[in-house]
C-alpha cells in the first residue's frame, strides 16, 4: 500500500511489543506498523488509544474471574458451547461434539487488513469446525471472556460448512480490564449451506476489540450475520464476504450503541464475484454523550457478477450534540445489469414523537427509550432465531 | 370546585423561521367541572396552539398569562405530569410511531398514568381485557393493536385510536383538536359516542371544531368563538348554528 504511513517502531511501544512477541514470519507481517488515520481504511478510527502500550501475552484467567464473567451473561440453554478465557480453551466450561475441535490451524493474513495481519502474526488456536455435508449442527455458542491489564489475545477460528450444512453461531465477547481482543474468523460456506452468525460485543469499557471475519460463500450458500457493537473503548468489527459462486447470499447487519467517549466501528466489504448473488445490509447506530460511530460499507460488484441484487441501509440516531457518526457507503460496480441500492440517514429523536408519548403520561426517559428501541427494532428483527433475538434485546437493555 | 380549568390572559408565541410570531394574545377561558365546551373559529385563530400549550408542547413560548387546572399551575408541569393530573389531548394529526407496537404503547401509557396516580398497574391479561372491550365499542379491529402506532392507519382509524387512548387513560379533562375533521358520518358518530360516554360530573371537555355537524352528536354546555388569539364571543349551543349559517363575520366585526 503506497498510502500506508507507518508509525515508526521507535515511537510505538505497542508495535515493538507485538513484533517481539511475533514468531518468525509474524515480525515481517507487522513491519508496516500500526496504520495511522492517513490510511484510508482507518481514517475515522484512530488506533492511537493502543499505540502507547506494550501489550503482553495474557495470563490464564483464574476460575473465579471466568465464573464471574460468565455469570453476567444470559446464554442459550441448548446447543454446543465453547468457552475461551484470555485466548485459552476452557474445557470445564465447554461442551463440544467430538467433531468440533478447539484447536484451529493457523490462518493466513488477509492482505492489507491490519486486524488480520496482527492476528496472523500473534495467532492463538481457536475453534476448528467442519459441519459435514447436509448436516444441521444446530446452535453453537462461542464465548470469549477476557481480563487483565495491557494484555492482548488473538484467537483464530475456522468454520467450514460443507454443502447443505447449517449452523447457528452465537458469538459472545465480554471481559474486565484493559486488554485487546483480536479474533479472526475464517469461514467457508458450502453450496446450499447456511451459517447464521450472531455476535455480541460487550467488551470492557477500557478494552479494544478488533475482529476480522472473512467468509467465502459458495453457490446458493448463505452467510447471515448480525453484530451488536455495544462495548469496548475502541471496537472495529470488520467483515469481508466473498460471494464467489452464483446465487450466493450475504447479510451483514448490525446495531451499534455508543456512549461515553467510546468509538465503535462496523466495516464491511461485500464482494460480488459471481452472477445472481444478493446481499442485504442494515446497520443502525445510536450515539449519546461524546460517542463516536463509524460505518464503512463497501459493495464491490465484479464485471462477471451480472444480476447482482445489493441493498445497503445505514442509519444513525444522535442523542447528543457531542456525538459523532462517520458513515461511508461505497458502491463499486463493474457489471452493467445489477440492482444495487443504498441509503444513509443521520438524525435526532423526533420532537413530535417524543411529545406524543409524553402527552400520554409516559415519562421523558421512558419515552426516549421507546423511540430508541423503535429505531433499532427493524435491524434486530433481521435476526431469524427468536431465542437469540430475545437474548440480544436483553443485552441491549442491560 | 369552580376552578377546574381556568385560563387568564394567556399569551404564547412560536418561533417562525427565526422571528417570533405571537399566536395567543390574551386568551381568557374557563371550563367548569362536568361541562363540555366547544371552540370554533377561523383557520389561524390559534385553536391548535391553545391545545398544544395546554398539553405542554415546548416549541411554544408562553409570554404571559396563566393556566391552572385543578388549582395547579398547568404551565409549570411536564407533559407527562399534565397527563397524570387528568389532562388529555386528542391530536388533530396523530403522530406515527414506526417500530412501536400499538398495544405495547397503550399499555405503557395506561400503566405510566396509573403509576403516577398511585393506582396498581394492569398486568397483560387485565390490560388486554380492558382494551378489547374498548376496541369493540369503537368498532376497531384487533389488527390495529398489532400494528405500529398510527402507521398505515387511515384518517378515521387514527382518530379512533385517539379516542381509544382517551377512554383507556380516563382523563378528567379532554381536549379534542378537530377530532371530527376528515371523518365520515359513521366514524363521527363513534367519536362523539366516545366523548358522550365519558360525560359525567367529573369529566370536562374542550372540543375544537370547524363544523356544526359534530354538535349534532355532542351537545355542548357552551360555545366559544376564537379569533386572532382570543375568545371573542361566548354563548350557548345555538351560537354554532348562527356560525354555520352566517360565518364568523358578525362576531369578528362585533369584536373589532
Amino acid at each position: 500500500m503506497s498510502t500506508h504511513s507507518p508509525v515508526t517502531q521507535s515511537s510505538c511501544p505497542a508495535l515493538e511489543a507485538f513484533v517481539a512477541r511475533a514468531a518468525g514470519q509474524g515480525a515481517t507481517l507487522l513491519e508496516n506498523g500500526l496504520p495511522t488515520r492517513r490510511v484510508e481504511a482507518w481514517r475515522y478510527t484512530s488506533l492511537r488509544p493502543i499505540a502507547d502500550t506494550a501489550w503482553q501475552a495474557a495470563d490464564v484467567l483464574s476460575p473465579e474471574v471466568v465464573s464471574a464473567l460468565l455469570a453476567r451473561l444470559a446464554l442459550p440453554e441448548t446447543g454446543a458451547r465453547a468457552v475461551y478465557g484470555n485466548g485459552g480453551f476452557l474445557h470445564e466450561h465447554s461442551s463440544l461434539p467430538e467433531s468440533f475441535s478447539p484447536d484451529a490451524q493457523s490462518l493466513s493474513p488477509l492482505n492489507g487488513i491490519f486486524s488480520a495481519t496482527l492476528n496472523a502474526a500473534l495467532g492463538e488456536k481457536g475453534l476448528d469446525i467442519r459441519v459435514p455435508v447436509g448436516e444441521d449442527a444446530g446452535l453453537l455458542t462461542l464465548v470469549s471472556v477476557s481480563g487483565g491489564q495491557n494484555v492482548s489475545t488473538h484467537l483464530q477460528h475456522r468454520i467450514v460448512l460443507e454443502d447443505g450444512a447449517t449452523l447457528t453461531l452465537y458469538d459472545v465477547n465480554v471481559g474486565d480490564g484493559r486488554y485487546i481482543t483480536n479474533p479472526r474468523f475464517d469461514i467457508v460456506v458450502g453450496k446450499n449451506a447456511t451459517l447464521r452468525h450472531v455476535k455480541v460485543q460487550r467488551e470492557s469499557l477500557s478494552a479494544t476489540h478488533l475482529a476480522i471475519i472473512s467468509a467465502d460463500v459458495a453457490e446458493k450458500g448463505e452467510y447471515d450475520s448480525f453484530t451488536l457493537n455495544y462495548g469496548a473503548n475502541l471496537a472495529r468489527h470488520e467483515a469481508v464476504v466473498t460471494l464467489g459462486a452464483p446465487h450466493a447470499m450475504a447479510h451483514v447487519n448490525g446495531v451499534q450503541i455508543i456512549d461515553g467517549q467510546r468509538l465503535n466501528d462496523l466495516t464491511s466489504m461485500i464482494h460480488h464475484a459471481a452472477p445472481d448473488g444478493s446481499s442485504r445490509q442494515t446497520v443502525k447506530t445510536v450515539l449519546s454523550d461524546a460517542g463516536q460511530g463509524v460505518f464503512q460499507g463497501k459493495i464491490l460488484v465484479d464485471r462477471v457478477a451480472q444480476k447482482t441484487d445489493g441493498y445497503q441501509m445505514n442509519q444513525a440516531l444522535l442523542l447528543s450534540e457531542q456525538a459523532q457518526i462517520n458513515s461511508k457507503p461505497e458502491l463499486e460496480i463493474y457489471a452493467d445489469d445489477v440492482k444495487c441500492s443504498h441509503g444513509a440517514t443521520v438524525g435526532a429523536l423526533d420532537d413530535e414523537q417524543l411529545f406524543y408519548l409524553r402527552s400520554r403520561g409516559i415519562p421523558e426517559t421512558e419515552a426516549r427509550e421507546i423511540l430508541v428501541r423503535a429505531f433499532l427494532i427493524d435491524a434486530l428483527d433481521l435476526v431469524a432465531d427468536e431465542v437469540l433475538r430475545e437474548l440480544l434485546l436483553r443485552s441491549m437493555t442491560s | 370546585m369552580s376552578d377546574f380549568l381556568k385560563i387568564q390572559g394567556l399569551q404564547a408565541r412560536i418561533d417562525a423561521d427565526g422571528t417570533p410570531k405571537d399566536i395567543l394574545k390574551g386568551l381568557d377561558l374557563e371550563v367548569p367541572k362536568g361541562e363540555v365546551h366547544v371552540i370554533m373559529g377561523p383557520n389561524g385563530s390559534g385553536k391548535s396552539t391553545l391545545s398544544y400549550v395546554l398539553a405542554g408542547r415546548d416549541d411554544y413560548e408562553v409570554t404571559g398569562g396563566s393556566a391552572t387546572f385543578k388549582g395547579q399551575d398547568l404551565l409549570a408541569l411536564e407533559p407527562e405530569e399534565r397527563a397524570a393530573l387528568g389532562l388529555f389531548l386528542a391530536f388533530q394529526s396523530p403522530v406515527e410511531l414506526p417500530g412501536v407496537n400499538n398495544a405495547n404503547f397503550l399499555r405503557t401509557a395506561v400503566n405510566a398514568v396509573r403509576r403516577a396516580r398511585g393506582e396498581a398497574e394492569l398486568d397483560a391479561v387485565a390490560f388486554l381485557k380492558a382494551v378489547r372491550a374498548e376496541t369493540k365499542h369503537l368498532s376497531m379491529s384487533d389488527d390495529m393493536l398489532k400494528r405500529a402506532v398510527n402507521v398505515g392507519f387511515s384518517g378515521g382509524e387514527k382518530k379512533r385510536n385517539e379516542v381509544l387512548q382517551m377512554r383507556l387513560l380516563q382523563p378528567s379533562f379532554a381536549i379534542l383538536d378537530e377530532t371530527d375533521s376528515g371523518l365520515d358520518i359513521d366514524a363521527l358518530r363513534i367519536v362523539a359516542e366516545g366523548v358522550n360516554s365519558l360525560r359525567s360530573p367529573d369529566f370536562s371537555a374542550l372540543v375544537i371544531t370547524h363544523h356544526q355537524r359534530l354538535l349534532d352528536y355532542i351537545v355542548p354546555d357552551r360555545v366559544h368563538v376564537m379569533a386572532h388569539g382570543r375568545i371573542i364571543h361566548s354563548g350557548g349551543p345555538d351560537i354554532a348554528k348562527t356560525l354555520e349559517k352566517q360565518g364568523y363575520t358578525q362576531f369578528l366585526e362585533a369584536a373589532a
